[in-house]
């Protein structure tokens, strides 16, 4: 029994992009380690929170997986995408709504409220205090940690159109903005994990 | 015969890396970000007082292809030898 076509064509891809791999002729050709033999694992999340108790695992796991060598992509929509706006920025979007909702909910990784216990920024104040001491890497320092090990961070097209964000006021290291199937078609290839958090 | 003298491949040389204090996941981001300026062969030394490290650092060996060659524990310090591959 043969393959199916798409999987003749996948395993053919495969095989030419093992060959492909450059090797590094100053070294013995030994150790071939589990590594090297396996494909390139993903991790794609969804983050659709600017909760401080859903970006913060956002950033975890993304922080984890790129540090264990995972291809790491972060796609961020709805009020998921206003920690990436840049912290100084107060105040974003173009009309009168866009600019009520940033000034209800300030954007920036360093002004993330919590889903429970907000009470007016007190529940974030104490996280932020019981962080220092037990020495937890804040949003901020997670992020710029992300940033450094290569995670991919994709803004929602959509999201940018609907919040009046523009590229000049979202951090240096995001993407550029994505769609739904550029986002399924990343959770579908092998050897992926997707989490929506 | 120790680490350094069993080491096949690398230049002899081992780096420290001090993670003591951090919490997950920052022990293993530094040691991913520490173990690029190591050559192949060469061992890093990670000290961290993580209790989660343990189980954290076998998957980010087996995950990464960098051997862990010694895991000692003395008075809350976790010490871990990884060999860059």
């Amino acid at each position: 029994m043969t393959a199916p076509v798409a999987e003749r064509d996948l395993l053919g891809f495969l095989e030419a992009a093992v060959s492909e791999t450059p090797v590094e002729t100053t070294k013995p050709a030994v150790e071939p380690t589990v590594a090297s033999e396996t494909p390139v694992r993903q991790l794609v999340i969804i983050n659709w929170s600017g909760e401080f108790d859903r970006v913060m695992p956002t950033l975890i796991m993304a922080n984890a997986a790129a540090a264990m060598g995972y291809q790491t992509k972060v796609f961020t929509t709805f009020w998921g995408l206003l920690p990436f706006v840049k912290d100084q920025k107060r105040i974003v979007g173009e009309n009168f709504m866009q600019k009520m909702l940033t000034f209800m909910q300030r954007p920036g990784i360093s002004h993330l409220k919590t889903s429970k216990m907000n009470f007016l920024g007190m529940g974030p104040w104490m996280m932020g205090v019981l962080s220092r001491k037990y020495n937890i890497a804040s949003p901020k320092e997670l992020l710029e940690a992300a940033e450094a090990l290569g995670v991919e961070f994709m803004p929602c097209q959509m999201t940018m159109d609907m919040f009046g964000l523009k590229r000049e006021d979202m951090i240096d290291g995001l993407g550029e903005p994505v769609g739904a199937a550029t986002v399924l078609e990343l959770m579908t290839q092998p050897n992926t994990a997707s989490l929506f958090i | 015969m120790t680490l350094t003298e069993s080491n096949p491949t690398g230049t002899g040389q081992v780096t420290t890396l001090d993670a003591k204090g951090l919490k997950c996941p920052m022990p293993i981001v530094k040691t991913a970000q520490a173990i690029k300026n190591v050559s192949s062969g060469d061992l890093l030394e990670v000290l961290t007082t993580d209790p989660g490290a343990v189980a954290d650092f076998a998957a980010w060996s087996r995950s990464t292809g960098n051997e862990l060659v010694e895991q000692t524990v003395a008075d809350g310090v976790y010490r871990f030898v990884l060999r860059r591959k």
